[in-house]
């Protein structure tokens, strides 16, 4: 199985402080993969550089069958290559209707002339209706975004991660402020999507990891610490020292 | 020793061998000294002087030699007259000569050799003005052979104004060179004046050019430094071609040949054709009706077939060498000067913007709120100057209460704003940008219906007008010295404010990260209030420095305010250093942009802008940009 | 198709054309006489004001660009239509003046003598080479579209490309419209300094044509352009674009990692917006005679700004209205015709006071009304906006904000 995703050797350090040294990490075709790292592990700075928000200072991200370089990429360029990313707080465009901010995330071409003459079709129709209804806003189609309670925003940022079919899905922290069913059902829904795409979920919390049952790998000082099963690296005595303290 | 032996013989001897002479010669040219001309006055005169008349000219050249009844010369006293001659008393009216003033410089001049031994410091003073006034190749010997001056001030000057003379006159041209060099770094206006007259040049046209002749450089027609029609013009000035045709004159004589609707068998209709009109000249020109015109081929070999120069009057290559190199040593060191003046308008012109920018600075920095009212704020600064000026009548007294009412009124002004508007726009920086605008366009309005649309003068007080300056080119003026020490004065305290106060350590933190300052019990929108009330103040006293020197009118912070955005956005938001750093860019950059377009104030402010415009895409956030990974974000 | 979706769309058309008819029946050139030529000019500037209003929402009320420097783009047009009325005009009375010579001119002679004329005021005889083209209609009209076009694509491309954002931007644009009055202020700049071009509203070959005339025409074609610009408007916003472009406003990152290429899409509405001011300049600048750069100093882009707040960005017709109410109410207040105010012993000349009133109404519009006049409209319409008060709507500062997403 080839690499979907391969970074080697990534540095980058803000005003002398590295929040990322010398990390290699790669992720196949279709995977679910846990990130956990105490706070300043260069978890987030992970993600940014992933998504092109961020260039490194050295090393080189990898992308595809192709293998192309990530790292001279724009975010909008990467994000077209099939890359997506769910931010912490949900993000939501909360002045347009549900159904306008799920036709934005479609997929579909992104350059202004094609956005100008692109109309709705009947199947652009279906498919936002069958979106809607995925992450259970079905019968909220025409309402805005901003009058969502904080968990149906969370479900419509998911449904806008569906519609742009990512071949590589980051979620930060997919279970914060989440009530224990909302959980359980975000866990069903991240396993499913790793079944035909690669998903990388950054946690903190080590019983949503247990749940979603993946490969974790641990980042410690901006570097790859530990790599395996839950129980492997739970069992590791560095693992132990940087997350219990000692 | 011999020469002083000589001297004082010639002195015993003056009297009655001298006279003998001076008669002959009065006598001889009685004509000439009553009814003088200036061409013809000349031997005249040194011939006087020769004969030991020095008396007589300069009584001649102060209006005092007249000619008595009997015809005889008699210079008048106070008292009465005296035989210019014997020194007898002369009895009758005299009628006084009255020499024009072309004729008394030559008596002037005739007489300096003379006064240059004159006992009195102050006659051989006046003789080396005399000398400097109008210098000609005849003094040159009277300098050098002159006695030793005895006060170590004027015979300096003697030898100055000698190697001056030897500039221009002396017939040795390495005296000349050597007189040249002896200058060495001086760029005295006397010396430049000396070295000019060398490098005269005239502009020459010929089939070949003069073989002896000193030839500053050769010049190609068509270029920049000779034009084509200007060399044809040299060549028709030499009268060696015929005077090419303008359109103007073929035009003209096309018009005085119309005959029924034609001009030498061409129709006039078609004569709009530039060609056609040549056929039609031409025509006429066969007939004999014009003078033929040289056609431009004709003139494009006449000016190949000479050669143009520019050549010196001065014949010696070495003497306009040496005279070139030093003009141009000179030219670069007045460049220099020059330059150093310039840095220190620069600097004055940076402490200025600094003064006006680092109010703006700290609103933005602290709350992210650009205010469109702070040139009004420097406006109404300026304004309370001249209020308390109108109500104190002592100008240092008056300055010193306006600094800090200015500072007062703004900075109340500054926080009702903020409490009226800004306090409920946070977060929305461009609203705010716009609702900052109207009070603006109010403020100004309002100062312009109380004040009137005429400037107020807000005049500084006497110790702070004239200027302070280093040699001739560079000076500063005091006003502008003044706003210096203003500006590092406010750069002072606001880095102490910041840095060793409990306020400071609550704005910075305010600043960096609002939430979490007031989580420890910082109020945010008091500190808010504070720095905005500061910034505020602060451009109340930049207000008041700037009306010191620019007139105080309604639309005052116009002129500034833009300069302090371009300042603010330059420098980075959030730290004094980049404000500083923003303000000594913008500064620089208008005055170096000054001297490379000098006189164009407007294209110079132009191009800043352009420079800043692609100066944000190196560096978006300024020069000093905040840091950290919430700047990187 | 377009109407079908916007029902507003045709409201605001229709209203137009009666305004256009109703202006039209009661001018002296085709009706009653009862509005002098002088209003109906007043009338269609507004109209091509509004018109640049539109542009400015364009790329504020929806793109979030506060850009104050959209009054150079509208000057700009303004400059190249101008410099054809003033060359073709010209070269009609020198014509007329070298055709009574005994010898007709040559083309050369023919230009030095418009050159004579038009620069003769600044000290030169040369025609700038800026001119070229100024005697070819087509060519100066191309330039209309072409120059304030390609200026907002040159300096949006270097903005937005550095990602400069905000109030940043806001005082680069600034900057930008003040570099080009400065520019052209200057005599050797090639259009006539701060004499900028005169004699406008003399169309060249339409001597004979009364000025009564001419005025109704151009407010015709003011109105024709203005609802062209509301057609193109409602077409871009209606549609994905327009989600797009809001979408960029309330979370640029955001659209970002969605993959539509913000800065493209900026630089496109930019563009466009500086290409319908420039439209506007255009048609404004022949009614009002002439221009000067001092037209394009900072202060009027903010007023046009302020235009669009008073009446309500993020809404066509709101921008259109503010343009049209605040203008009108601007020249009846300076114009003298306002009655003054008697205070006591104080008495409030409007001449001198309007400014103070429009200051101060803007700011109480800003803090008060924030979607500004056309939120009445919402308000009997039953529009209603979720009050949110003052909980946090975006993600983090910089994005949606509580207010400004109201709009």
């Amino acid at each position: 199985m080839t690499a979907l995703l391969e970074v080697s050797g990534v540095s980058k350090s803000f005003d002398g402080f590295r929040a990322i040294n010398d990390l290699s990490f790669a992720i196949g075709q279709a995977e679910l993969r846990a990130i956990i790292g105490p706070n300043g592990a260069g978890k987030t700075t992970f993600m940014d550089i992933v998504t092109g928000k961020t260039r490194p200072d050295s090393g080189d991200v990898l992308w595809g069958e192709r293998s192309v370089s990530l790292v001279r990429m724009s975010e909008a360029r990467i994000a077209r290559e099939g890359i997506g990313r769910k931010f912490q707080r949900p993000t939501v465009f909360e002045d347009q209707t549900i159904a306008e901010n799920l036709t934005l995330a479609l997929r579909s071409a992104r350059g202004p002339l094609s956005v100008l003459r692109w109309r709705p079709s009947r199947a652009s129709r279906a498919r936002v209706a069958d979106l809607a209804a995925e992450v259970n806003l079905g019968g909220a189609l025409h309402r805005k975004a901003g009058e969502l309670s904080h968990g149906q925003k969370q479900w419509l940022e998911i449904g806008m991660l569906l519609a742009s079919e990512p071949r590589l899905l980051l979620v930060d922290e997919p279970a914060a402020g989440m009530t224990l069913a909302e959980r359980e059902a975000t866990t069903a829904l991240l396993r499913r999507l790793a079944e035909t795409r690669a998903v990388v979920v950054v946690e903190h919390d080590m019983d949503f990891v247990r749940r979603l049952n993946c490969k974790v790998t641990v980042l410690h000082q901006g570097a790859v610490l530990a790599e395996g099963s839950l129980d492997h690296v739970s069992a590791n005595p560095q693992v132990i020292e940087v997350y219990l303290g000692r | 020793m011999r020469r002083l032996l000589t001297l004082l013989l010639t002195l015993l001897l003056a009297g009655p061998l001298a006279a003998q002479d001076l008669g002959t010669v009065l006598a001889t040219h009685h004509a000439e000294i009553t009814q003088p001309s200036r061409q013809t006055i000349g031997p005249v005169i040194e011939a006087v002087a020769k004969a030991g008349g020095a008396e007589v000219l300069a009584a001649w050249a102060e209006r005092r030699l007249g000619v008595a009844d009997d015809g005889r010369l008699a210079i008048v006293h106070e008292g009465g007259a005296e035989d210019a001659l014997t020194g007898a008393p002369v009895a009758g009216k005299v009628k006084t000569l009255r020499p024009n003033s072309g004729v008394r410089s030559l008596i002037a001049a005739a007489l300096v050799p003379a006064q240059l031994g004159d006992p009195d410091p102050a006659t051989r003073a006046a003789a080396l003005d005399a000398i400097a006034r109008a210098p000609d190749a005849g003094q040159l010997a009277a300098l050098r052979d002159a006695p030793a001056d005895p006060d170590p001030a004027l015979a300096a000057r003697r030898d100055r104004l000698q190697r001056l003379l030897a500039i221009r006159f002396d017939p040795d041209p390495a005296a000349r060179t050597a007189a040249i060099d002896s200058f060495g770094t001086d760029t005295g206006a006397d010396f430049q004046a000396a070295l000019n007259p060398l490098l005269a040049t005239s502009r020459v046209a010929g089939p070949a050019l003069p073989a002896d002749a000193n030839i500053a450089r050769e010049l190609t027609p068509g270029t920049d430094d000779l034009p084509a029609a200007d060399a044809y013009r040299l060549l028709v000035e030499a009268g060696l071609v015929p005077a090419r045709l303008t359109d103007a004159e073929q035009r003209a004589a096309l018009t005085a040949h119309a005959k029924n609707g034609a001009v030498g068998g061409v129709p006039v209709a078609e004569l709009s054709d530039p060609a056609r009109r040549d056929a039609a000249y031409d025509a006429l020109a066969a007939q004999g009706l014009v003078p033929a015109a040289a056609t431009a081929a004709e003139a494009d070999a006449a000016l190949a077939a000479h050669r143009f120069a520019d050549i010196y009057a001065e014949p010696d290559p070495a003497v306009t060498d040496a005279a070139r190199g030093a003009l141009r040593a000179m030219a670069l060191r007045e460049g220099a000067a020059r330059t150093a003046d310039m840095a220190l308008d620069a600097i004055s012109l940076a402490s200025i913007y600094f003064l006006a920018a680092i109010g703006l600075a700290i609103t933005f920095g602290v709350m992210g709120v650009i205010n469109m009212a702070h040139g009004e704020f420097i406006m109404m600064g300026a304004y309370t100057g001249y209020v308390v000026q109108t109500l104190i009548a002592n100008r240092t007294l008056s300055l010193i209460v306006a600094l800090p009412a200015a500072f007062l009124v703004t900075a109340l002004a500054g926080v009702v704003l903020y409490r009226l508007v800004i306090r409920r726009l946070a977060r929305r920086p461009l609203e705010t940008l716009l609702a900052t605008f109207g009070v603006s366009i109010a403020l100004q309005q309002i100062a312009k219906n109380i004040f009137g649309t005429q400037a107020r003068p807000l005049t500084a007080p006497a110790w702070l007008e004239g200027s302070v300056g280093w040699g001739e080119a560079i000076s500063i003026s005091t006003i502008r010295v003044a706003i210096l020490v203003l500006a590092l004065l406010f750069l002072a305290l606001f880095l102490v404010v910041m840095n060793r106060t409990r306020l400071g350590l609550q704005v910075r933190a305010v600043m960096q990260n609002p939430g979490m300052a007031a989580s420890m019990g910082i109020s945010p929108e008091r500190i808010a209030m504070l720095t905005f009330g500061l910034g505020s103040g602060i451009a109340g006293i930049a207000g008041v420095a700037i009306g010191l020197f620019a007139k105080v009118t309604s639309e005052l912070g116009n002129d500034y305010i833009v300069q302090s955005f371009m300042t603010v956005v330059v420098g980075g938001v959030g730290n004094i250093w980049g404000t500083l750093a923003g303000a000594a860019l913008i500064g620089g950059l208008q005055k170096g942009i000054e001297v490379l377009n000098p006189g164009n104030t407007l294209a110079a402010q132009t191009f800043m802008i352009l420079f800043i415009i692609v100066f944000i895409q190196f560096r978006p956030r300024g020069i000093i940009p905040q840091r950290g990974r919430a700047a990187a974000a | 198709m377009l109407i079908r979706r916007h029902p507003a769309l045709l409201t605001a058309l229709a209203i137009l054309a009666l305004f256009t008819l109703t202006v039209t029946l009661m001018s002296e050139a085709y009706g009653s006489g009862a509005l002098a030529t002088s209003t109906v000019k007043l009338l269609g500037k507004t109209l091509c004001l509004a018109l640049a209003a539109l542009a400015m929402d364009l790329v504020w009320g929806y793109a979030g660009i506060l850009s104050l420097g959209h009054m150079a783009f509208f000057a700009l047009g303004g400059y190249m239509i101008g410099q054809w009325l003033m060359y073709a005009r010209t070269a009609e009375i020198v014509g007329r003046t070298l055709a009574a010579a005994p010898i007709p001119p040559t083309p050369a002679e023919l230009r030095d003598g418009i050159a004579g004329q038009i620069f003769g005021v600044v000290g030169s005889a040369d025609l700038p080479w800026s001119w070229s083209l100024a005697g070819s209609l087509p060519a100066q009209l191309v330039l209309v579209l072409a120059v304030p076009g390609l200026l907002a694509l040159g300096f949006g491309w270097l903005a937005f490309r550095s990602r400069v954002n905000g109030v940043y931007l806001s005082i680069l644009t600034q900057a930008m419209t003040l570099a080009l009055a400065l520019w052209l202020f200057q005599n050797d700049a090639g259009f006539r300094g701060n004499n900028g071009l005169s004699g406008l509203q003399n169309i060249p070959g339409q001597a004979h044509v009364p000025q009564s005339v001419i005025a109704v025409r151009f407010l015709w074609g003011s109105a024709f352009a203005l609802a062209c610009g509301f057609l193109l408007a409602t077409w871009i916003t209606g549609g994905k674009f327009g989600s797009v472009i809001r979408a960029i406003r309330d979370d640029e990152t955001r659209v970002r990692f969605l993959g539509y290429p913000v800065e493209t899409f900026k630089l496109a509405v930019f563009t466009l917006s500086a290409m319908i001011c420039a439209v506007a300049g255009a048609l404004y600048y022949p009614q009002a005679g002439i221009i000067n750069p001092a037209e394009m100093m900072p202060i009027a882009s903010i007023y046009l700004a302020v235009w669009v707040a008073i009446g309500g960005r993020g809404r066509i017709y709101g921008a259109v209205i503010g343009a049209i109410a605040v203008s009108l109410l601007s020249s009846w207040f300076t114009g003298g015709r306002a009655p003054d105010l008697r205070l006591g012993g104080y008495t409030v000349h409007w001449v001198d006071w309007w400014q103070v009133l429009l200051g101060l109404g803007f700011v109480a519009v800003t803090l008060f009304v924030p979607r500004g006049l056309s939120s009445i409209w919402d308000a009997t319409a039953g529009l209603r906006h979720p009050a949110r008060r003052g909980a946090d709507l975006g993600p983090d500062a910089g994005a949606l904000q509580e207010r400004e997403a109201e709009a």
